[in-house]
Formats: C-alpha cells, sequence, structure tokens
C-alpha cells in the first residue's frame, strides 16, 4: 500500500536518477541508518559486537569489494584472503611506524596499498580469462600469505610470528586493542562500510560501472564500442582491492586485535567473501550486505541451536555446517542465481502490486 | 660426481615421482571438463571422500555415527568386521558411482547451459558440502590408509646407486607403484576414450553436445558415466596419497596444486595434465632445494601458482589446450 511510485513526482533530473527512488524505500533506508548509527551504539554489548555486528560490517566491506570485481566486472577472483592480509599488514606496519598519524588515515593508506597489490595481480587479467584468471588469483592469495609468513620485517620480527594491534584512539576513544569498548568499534567500522557502500554505489551507476559491466557482458564487444579493456579491469581491481584492504585492515586492527595470517587470511576466508557475494546476488551492492549478514548469522544460529538447544558435539555442528553451506551455495546456483538480492527484489515487485495485483 | 649434483638428482627423481600423483588429480578435473565444460573444483574433496569411504568400509565404521550418536544418544561406532581391500575397493567404486549419478541428477542438469564460471562456483559448493558429508559420514580424526601397497625405501635403488656414484638414492617403494599405477591408468583411459563405443560417445559429446544428442548419444548416461570414471580416478589418487600421508582433510588440498598444473597443460589435454604435473612436481621441489634456503622455505605452497601465472601470460591456454578463439 505504502510501496508505490504513484503519486511521488520528479521535477528534476537530480530526483529522477537517485539512487532509492521510491519514496517508501528512501524512508527505510533513512530509518535503518538511524537506528544503526543513533539507537545501536547505546544497546550493543560485547557478545553481540564480536559475535555478529563486526564481523558482518568487516565481511560486507570485503563483500562489497569482490562483488565490484567478480559482480560488476566479471573478473572472478580467489584472492580476497591474500588482499585482506595486505590490508591487514599495511596498517600494521603504518601503525607501528607513525604511532601519530590517525587510525582512519592508517587504514584508508592500507586499502590504497592493497590497491596498488591488486592492480599488479590483476594485470594478468588483460591477458588470461575465466576459469584461467580465477585459478592464477589463486598464485595472489598463496604468494602473499607465504610473504607475510616468511619476511620477517612484516611482522616486525616478533617472536610469535603473530601482529598485533597496538591501542589507538579516535577522538579520545580506543578503538583498537583491549581496552576498546563495543559501541566504539561498531561505529567505526560501520562508518567505513556506509562510506563503501555510498562509494560503490556512486562508482557503479557511472561511466566506470558501465564499462566494468560492459567488460563482464562481452569483453570483445565492450572494446569494440570504446571502453577500454585495461582501464576497465585495472580501475575493477583497483577499486575492488581498495575495498578488500580496508576490511582486511579492520578485520585485523578492530576485530581480532591479533592475527596469525595463514589462519586469518587464508584460503577459506576467499571463498566464504565469494559465497556471500553468490548467496548475497552477483553485482548488487545489497546483495553484499545480505550475503554477508546470512553467513555471518547462520554459523551463530546453527551453533546456538544444534550446540547450545540439542547439546551436539560442536565438531559435528561445524560439519553440518559445512554441508549446509555448500548446499545452500548449490541450491541458489540452481533455484536463484541472482542470489537474495534478487528474492528481495521479486518481493518488492510484487509489494507494489499488493494487495490488488490484477 | 659432485654431492651437490647427485642431491640435486634424488630431488629431481622425487619431484618427478611428486608430479606423477598431482597429474593423477589433474586427469580428473581434465575428463570432467573435456566432457562437460565443467571445471570440477570438488575433484580434490572426491578424492578425500573416496579415501574416507574406502577406510570406513575397511574398518566397518557406521556411517554418520557421529551423528547417530548425538541424536539418539547411542554408542555405536564399527559393525565389527574387516573387510578385505579389494572388496573395499569394489564397493567404494559404486558408492562413487551412486554420487556421480546424484550429483549429475540433482546439479548439473539444472545448470545445462549456464556459464562455465557459474558451473565452476556449482562445484565448490559441492565441495564444502561433500567436505561436510565425508566428515559427519566416516568422522574427522586422521586415518592409516593401507591396501598392501609397500611403502618405504627402495632397497635395490638405494644400492644400485649407492655402488654406481658412492651415494645412495631415497626413492619411495610407494612412489614407484604410484608411477605404475599412474601409467597403466592414462594407458587405459586413452585406450577406452579411443577405441570403445562409450569412449567415442564421450569424445562426441564433448566436440558438440548438440551434434552428439542428434545422433542418439544419451547426455544423461554420458555425464553420469564421466563422473564415475573421475569418480574412479579421485578413487585412485585418494588411495595413494592417503597412503603416502594419511586420510585427513589436508588431502582436499590436492586439488589446489592440480589447478596450476591444468594452467600449465591446458584444461583440455590429457597429455597436458601429465607433462604439465611432470613439471609442476619436478619444478617445485627443484626451486625449493635451490632456492628454499634463500628465502625461508616452504616455497611448494606457491611456486606452482607463480609459474602457472608467469607461463600464461604468455600462452593464454596452456603448453597444449585447444586454441581460445574468441568472436563476439
Amino acid at each position: 500500500m505504502l510501496y508505490r511510485e504513484a503519486g511521488d513526482f520528479k521535477t528534476s533530473y537530480r530526483e529522477d536518477g537517485q539512487s532509492f527512488p521510491i519514496r517508501f524505500d528512501r524512508i527505510a533506508v533513512q530509518v535503518t541508518l538511524a537506528v544503526a548509527l543513533l539507537v545501536v551504539p547505546f544497546v550493543i554489548n560485547d557478545y553481540w559486537a564480536n559475535a555478529v555486528a563486526l564481523p558482518f560490517l568487516i565481511y560486507a566491506i570485503a563483500a562489497i569489494g569482490l562483488n565490484i570485481l567478480v559482480g560488476f566486472c566479471g573478473q572472478v577472483s580467489l584472492g580476497t584472503g591474500g588482499f585482506m592480509a595486505v590490508g591487514a599488514y599495511a596498517t600494521y606496519k603504518l601503525m607501528t611506524a607513525f604511532p601519530e598519524v590517525s587510525i582512519i588515515i592508517h587504514v584508508l593508506l592500507a586499502g590504497g596499498i592493497t590497491a596498488g597489490v591488486g592492480v599488479l595481480f590483476g594485470l594478468p587479467s588483460l591477458r588470461i580469462k575465466g576459469f584461467y584468471l580465477a585459478v592464477a588469483t589463486l598464485a595472489a592469495q598463496f604468494f602473499l600469505v607465504w610473504l607475510f609468513n616468511r619476511v620477517p620485517w612484516f611482522y616486525n620480527h616478533s617472536a610469535s610470528g603473530q601482529i598485533s594491534a597496538p591501542e589507538r584512539t579516535v577522538l579520545g576513544q580506543a578503538v583498537t586493542g583491549p581496552n576498546a569498548e563495543a559501541w566504539v568499534t561498531y561505529l567505526f567500522c560501520l562508518l567505513f562500510l556506509i562510506f563503501a557502500a555510498v562509494v560503490a554505489r556512486n562508482l557503479t551507476r557511472g561511466t566506470m560501472g558501465r564499462s566494468w559491466m560492459g567488460i563482464r557482458d562481452m569483453d570483445i564487444a565492450a572494446e569494440i564500442i570504446g571502453v577500454n579493456p585495461l582501464a576497465a579491469k585495472l580501475s575493477a581491481f583497483a577499486v575492488s582491492s581498495f575495498f578488500i584492504g580496508i576490511a582486511g585492515a579492520l578485520f585485523f586492527a578492530v576485530y581480532l586485535g591479533a592475527v596469525e595470517v595463514g589462519e586469518a587470511f587464508g584460503i577459506n576466508k576467499s571463498f566464504l567473501v565469494l559465497f556471500m557475494i553468490i548467496i548475497g546476488g552477483l553485482g548488487r551492492i545489497a546483495g553484499s550486505l545480505m550475503g554477508a549478514a546470512f553467513l555471518v548469522l547462520l554459523p551463530v544460529l546453527l551453533k546456538n541451536v544444534l550446540v547450545g538447544g540439542l547439546g551436539w558435539p560442536t565438531d559435528l555442528a561445524a560439519h553440518l555446517e559445512f554441508m549446509i553451506v555448500g548446499g545452500l551455495i548449490v541450491t541458489f546456483l540452481v533455484a536463484e542465481p541472482h542470489g537474495l538480492a534478487q528474492l528481495w527484489r521479486v518481493g518488492k515487485e510484487k509489494l507494489r502490486l499488493w494487495p490488488f495485483p490484477h | 660426481m659432485p654431492d651437490q649434483l647427485l642431491f640435486a638428482m634424488e630431488v629431481f627423481l622425487n619431484g618427478l615421482m611428486a608430479g606423477v600423483l598431482y597429474a593423477l588429480v589433474a586427469l580428473g578435473f581434465v575428463l570432467i571438463f573435456k566432457a562437460s565444460g565443467i571445471f570440477n573444483y570438488a575433484q580434490g574433496v572426491m578424492a578425500l571422500f573416496a579415501a574416507l569411504t574406502l577406510v570406513g568400509i575397511m574398518e566397518g565404521q557406521v556411517p554418520f555415527s557421529h551423528l547417530i550418536n548425538a541424536v539418539f544418544g547411542t554408542e555405536i561406532h564399527h559393525f565389527g568386521w574387516h573387510l578385505p581391500a579389494v572388496a573395499a575397493i569394489l564397493l567404494t567404486g559404486v558408492v562413487m558411482v551412486a554420487l556421480a549419478w546424484a550429483v549429475n541428477k540433482l546439479i548439473f542438469r539444472h545448470l545445462v547451459g549456464q556459464e562455465p564460471i557459474i558451473l565452476f562456483m556449482a562445484t565448490i559448493g559441492l565441495a564444502y558440502f561433500m567436505e561436510g558429508l565425508g566428515d559427519i559420514m566416516w568422522g574427522a580424526d586422521i586415518k592409516k590408509l593401507d591396501v598392501g601397497l609397500p611403502q618405504g625405501i627402495n632397497a635395490w635403488i638405494d644400492e644400485t646407486t649407492f655402488n654406481a656414484f658412492g651415494y645412495g638414492f631415497f626413492i619411495d617403494n610407494l612412489d614407484i607403484w604410484a608411477t605404475v599405477i599412474a601409467a597403466v591408468l592414462v594407458i587405459a583411459l586413452t585406450i577406452f576414450s579411443q577405441y570403445s563405443k562409450q569412449g567415442r560417445a564421450l569424445r562426441a559429446v564433448a566436440d558438440d553436445h548438440q551434434a552428439a544428442l542428434s545422433v542418439g548419444i544419451s547426455l544423461n548416461f554420458i555425464w553420469v558415466l564421466v563422473w564415475s570414471i573421475a569418480g574412479f580416478v579421485a578413487l585412485v589418487a585418494g588411495i595413494m596419497w592417503g597412503t603416502k600421508s594419511g586420510v585427513q582433510f589436508s588431502l582436499s588440498l590436492i586439488a589446489l596444486k592440480a589447478l596450476p598444473v591444468l594452467m600449465l597443460g591446458g584444461f583440455t589435454s590429457i597429455p597436458g595434465a601429465i607433462v604439465g604435473g611432470l613439471i609442476i612436481g619436478v619444478g617445485e621441489k627443484l626451486f625449493e632445494f635451490l632456492v628454499g634456503p634463500l628465502v625461508g622455505g616452504a616455497t611448494e605452497n606457491w611456486f606452482a601458482y607463480v609459474l602457472a601465472l608467469l607461463f600464461l601470460v604468455f600462452r593464454p591456454q596452456g603448453l597444449f589446450g585447444e586454441r581460445i578463439i574468441e568472436r563476439v
């Protein structure tokens, strides 16, 4: 009833081209943002922040990044874990080398460094396509993880080979280190997610996004109509890696606090983020958020039901989780290749006509 | 001969043996890819699953015993029998065929005509599913697999080389057996695909689905056949790797080792899989031996990928792959 364009007149091009043309959508987004920014910080506690909120926010940033590369530009990458590791180690080096600079700048710089590394590993995409490229990005995954594991300079020669985040503050509140409070870390990550989502949404609506989609749909045809494949592919790698680097930086500095590279940024992380965008919806920014929420909540839910509710051993629940995730991926690909975002869209279409569909 | 050179030769030989095992896994990939255009990421997990099932059947484990115990509070583990290796291998073969049928029926029939990358992602999902399934069916602990293949240093080679060079080469009996079995498997598969009726049908399907369909070849049957053969190859690879390093989760990672092999050799070429496997096997062992100490070791994790990546930049279709022709 409320979800209508009828009566919602646009009087300028600016209004016509906005992200959420339907008033109800706009209000819904504004309300969600207001709740996320103004209500949640007051009620969040450590358990919710660490089990649900932080992983969701950080994975959502990574998923937005990967979605730009895979969903919009069509270049399948299995190197997400490696790029997240670049972001994490870049922040660590920056944080320890320039302690007086704000961590916000460090995180953004880490994103920039990751973008550079991403472009480097994106170069072969000009020659290699499809699976060959997917497999080639595994080279980035394994090489980067090995590099951070073996070269002591990256972890400042610490005895354990781990990196751990020193305490840094923003506006007088600790965001990293053991004294960081749940609501501060939550808000910090949320602001980065909002930044990532807004930038990604607007990039994909503009010239750059169109050239990415042209390359995705048919690269030769796109080239013929004047899209420069070099610029399009490398910019997709750069933007995607930028967000993934930020996600890696936050994952290390804010969420975990201390990481061991092989464990935190292994190949499984690459697959996890890839699954998020498949389940959420390839080529949809909202899909990245839904996929991340789904795959973060699912294990928590399963664990609470199976281990907490039924009293099953944890390893059994973990294996069942593997089966369920794998089964869901396949089910989604068979039933709805466009993911949760498409279901959401279909739902909205239905809602538009409800309650008089004829 | 100087010691260094002898060491290098030993490393080279061991690399060849490891390469054969990589090639064995890569072979499974090539078979499915040629016949159905599916790049089967789950091949490594299939090897793990086959090995787990084999151990489980040999030891007489009750499938899903953990799950049953957790749900009903029972305490069952084993049926209490031990099957001979041959019978267990045959039974596992039956399980793999059933699996091939189910995979085709439930997943890939519904995805006919989808983009290759979607199919690839479906196989990643399948890999996760089977990993969980294998663990739930047979338990996640590391198991010993012994089907009676000889293991340990080959005394004859050790002695002969010691007499000839004054330094005994360490070559594992199991690796020699693996090489022989892989060679037999490749020859058998080649004969099968060249001379048998089903093999020809398989190649026809690989060449052109629709044309094959129009001359009366059943696509469903061929796909089940191909997945069964891939399951069989996975079983052989699972036996080899399982005997070598125990049946455990890391077995599924051999798929990751086989990927650069495929890229080097080309996705569609059986000889390519063999040659690629040997190059990667020898290359990574020699690189680790020569350069590894200089950069901190454990280069085996990435060397194959970087080699394949550099190689692909110059030859995007691999060594023996079909030329990629792009049309708008």
